[in-house]
């Protein structure tokens, strides 16, 4: 009895988790690729044609939005890495005792709404706002510059939004650093710049790629930002799909560029990795 | 015998009906000969059309055997009511009728998404009573026989005091399915003291001091209207033609750096913080703006026309308590209460006779109280005036999916940029 407890235990634990992604992830993944397959319209309702024609007509209609959204992520995470990065490195190795606070101090903004912080930013950098109108008052800007409704104003939304998710993984696998390698660094004769780019940073990888992905995917799916902040020369695919579905009911278009952008988002994350060589950083870290 | 008593729709009935009661029969015999008149032209006594409902018995066939529950779920936009109800406290107090109001419209797509399911099924969607918009969804709710017919003759109230204008709706001819809760007018609000006087349309095409200052609507049906009335169409008529060169008139618009940005509801905001200057804009959101942040922007109806929409009263097929929720619908005819409710909501309100019960209000008030109601009473934003109906015209109607669709095609690149 007990020995066959033993075998089941095993299953058993893994059980709630793969009930959980089963109905949550990969039931509504299949019911998604069957609607972007489905033709008809909300009245009559949709039936299943195996009509792949929905997702040539998505991409041909909609791909200036997909590439707007892929080229606002990518520059967003490449601006998180650069702001991420220092203030990870600070708080690993110059943090000492406050370190929880610092961290604590990064996650607060966490504790208002999302939505509710970009729509304050919105009040901030409005033409009229805090920010602007002393600038316009002062002739230091002309009367039509403005910042929202521009790609930088999403970007840097999107930047501000999933700062965070860079500076946690990042700080963790710095963290992880023996301070003895850098040590040894040190007492090999390297300098700082070379410890850095040797050590320190190889040893970062981890964290980085964790980070990219935690960011990058979500960023380029993000259609809050853009809504809030962006006008519609900024509109990214989220907003596309997230009004096929509520505003127009069309489903099929919706799902295919959900599948679109997915797959899209994985090549990607897959030439990402394979560039990188994650097994290798993998195995860094493992050490 | 009243005109609005000739004009009783259960006239027809008892025309129509094999079996009716004595009272139907001494009313018919009032008539005489007008009687057949009557019935070759519909409800034309009350200055409608005829019902688009095939069956010229659906009324009977649905009300027949219905009576009243004393519930009713009554399902609402948001800040479509004062949060302490008032009215429907009244509506308790007088019939008897318990309202469970529920604030669960947002927008007309997600909303017909939401219900569509059941009453394809034949199943209550938990409400008796909806506040739909006349927008494509209006068409699909009714084309696919998911709103109940209305019997008229229960809406004795509608009848006395409605504005003329809504009983001529292109959406919903004689008011077959559906009665106004509130109607609002799409027209241009500016800043006066930044653009200087704006009356047409034009002025948001052909002004180079609005460069970038200008807001049109990312609704495509409220864009598309001002393309389609800045080249002189009718909305309500327009045909595939038109939309094309519509769409090609807001593209020039757009390329030559007018346009700020297409807005939803927060073009109240980009216009209160100077991010725009001039707008596509709905009449009760100036009305509050300007009354609750002491700002003072006009609002016109542009020269070349301005659009009408209405949200609408309607009873879903399957609704368990049809008897109380057309109840409920006469109940917001009657003055008084039309008037409580234009109060709060301050966009048109469809009963004129609730101005002069506005006013006599407001002289029983005094100091800030009297200045607001009064103010309110003569806004033609809330009261307009037969000349500024005549300016006002319907969306464009669709007939099939397809069209939408293709209406969609057209006019959805200007706004996905």
């Amino acid at each position: 009895m007990s020995r066959v407890k033993r075998q089941i235990a095993p299953y058993l634990l893994v059980l709630p988790g793969g009930i959980w992604l089963l109905i949550f992830f990969a039931v509504p993944m299949v019911a998604m690729l069957s609607l972007s397959l489905q033709e008809g319209d909300i009245v009559s309702g949709y039936r299943f044609t195996g009509h792949w024609q929905t997702y040539t007509e998505a991409i041909s209609a909609y791909q200036t939005q997909i590439y707007r959204s892929l080229i606002y992520g990518g520059i967003a995470t490449v601006a998180l890495i650069v702001l991420a990065f220092p203030v990870a490195y600070w708080i690993a190795f110059y943090g000492g005792r406050r370190k929880p606070t610092y961290l604590f101090l990064v996650l607060l903004p966490f504790f208002v709404s999302f939505v509710l912080r970009t729509i304050s930013w919105r009040q901030i950098l409005t033409d009229e706002g805090p920010l602007l109108h002393p600038l316009r008052e002062a002739g230091l800007i002309g009367q039509s510059f403005h910042i929202l409704g521009t790609p930088f104003a999403v970007i840097a939304g999107l930047v501000y939004n999933f700062l965070p998710f860079m500076v946690l993984p990042i700080y963790v696998a710095l963290e992880r650093i023996d301070p003895r390698v850098v040590e040894a660094a040190r007492d090999l004769y390297a300098n700082p710049a070379t410890t850095f780019r040797r050590v320190i940073f190889p040893l970062a990888l981890p964290g980085v790629f964790a980070g990219v992905l935690m960011t990058f995917v979500p960023a380029s799916s993000d259609f809050v930002n853009s809504e809030v902040l962006g006008s519609s020369e900024t509109t990214m695919i989220g907003q596309v799909i997230q009004a096929q579905f509520l505003d127009n009911s069309d489903y099929p278009t919706a799902s295919a560029l959900s599948f679109v952008l997915m797959f899209v988002l994985l090549i990607g994350v897959f030439t990402y990795a394979r560039i990188l060589g994650t097994e290798d950083v993998m195995k860094v870290a493992a050490r | 015998m009243s005109a609005s008593n000739m004009s009783d729709p259960t006239l027809l009935r008892g025309l129509t009906q094999r079996r009716f009661g004595r009272r139907d029969a001494l009313r018919l015999s009032g008539l005489a000969g007008l009687g057949a008149a009557l019935a070759a032209c519909g409800v034309q006594g009350q200055g409608t059309q005829a019902p688009p409902s095939a069956e010229p018995d659906a009324v009977a066939k649905f009300w027949n055997g219905k009576v009243k529950n004393g519930t009713l779920n009554f399902a609402n936009w948001p800040l479509y009511m004062d949060p302490k109800r008032p009215e429907l406290k009244k509506f308790t107090a007088k019939t008897g009728i318990k309202v469970n109001y529920q604030e669960v419209i947002q927008e007309m797509g997600p909303w017909f998404a939401k219900v569509q399911p059941q009453l394809s099924a034949g199943q209550s969607i938990g409400y008796d009573l909806m506040v739909i918009t006349n927008s494509f969804q209006f068409t699909q709710f009714r084309d696919s026989g998911f709103l109940a017919p209305l019997d008229h003759s229960k809406l004795p109230n509608y009848a006395k005091n409605v504005a003329a204008a809504y009983k001529k709706e292109a959406f919903d001819p004689g008011n077959a399915y559906s009665i106004p809760w509130a109607s609002g007018m799409t027209g241009i609000a500016y800043d006066e003291n930044k653009t200087g006087k704006i009356t047409k349309l034009a002025d948001l095409w052909d002004n180079p001091a609005l460069k970038g200052k200008v807001g049109m609507f990312s609704d495509i049906q409220e864009l598309a209207n001002f393309g389609l009335l800045k080249i002189g169409v009718d909305p309500a008529k327009s045909t595939a033609d038109d939309w094309e060169r519509a769409a090609g008139e807001l593209r020039k618009q757009k390329d030559a750096g007018l346009v700020r940005n297409y807005y939803d509801q927060s073009y109240v905001e980009a216009l209160g913080s100077g991010e725009v200057w001039a707008t596509q804009a709905w009449s009760g959101d100036i009305f509050q703006k300007n009354i609750s942040d002491g700002t003072n922007f006009k609002f016109i109806i542009p020269e070349e026309g301005g659009t009408i929409w209405t949200d609408n009263f309607a009873i879903p097929i399957t609704a368990k308590n049809p008897v109380d929720a057309i109840t409920a619908m006469d109940f917001f005819y009657e003055t008084a209460n039309a008037s409580t409710l234009a109060e709060f909501i301050s966009y048109v309100c469809p009963v004129p006779s609730a101005q002069a019960d506005m006013r006599s209000r407001a002289a029983k008030l005094t100091g800030e109280d009297k200045d607001a109601l009064l103010a309110l009473a003569n806004s033609k934003l809330v009261f307009p005036t037969a000349a500024e109906y005549a300016k006002l015209h319907y969306y464009v109607s669709f007939e099939a999916t397809s069209e939408q669709q293709k209406f969609q095609k057209t006019f959805e690149p200007i706004v996905l940029g």
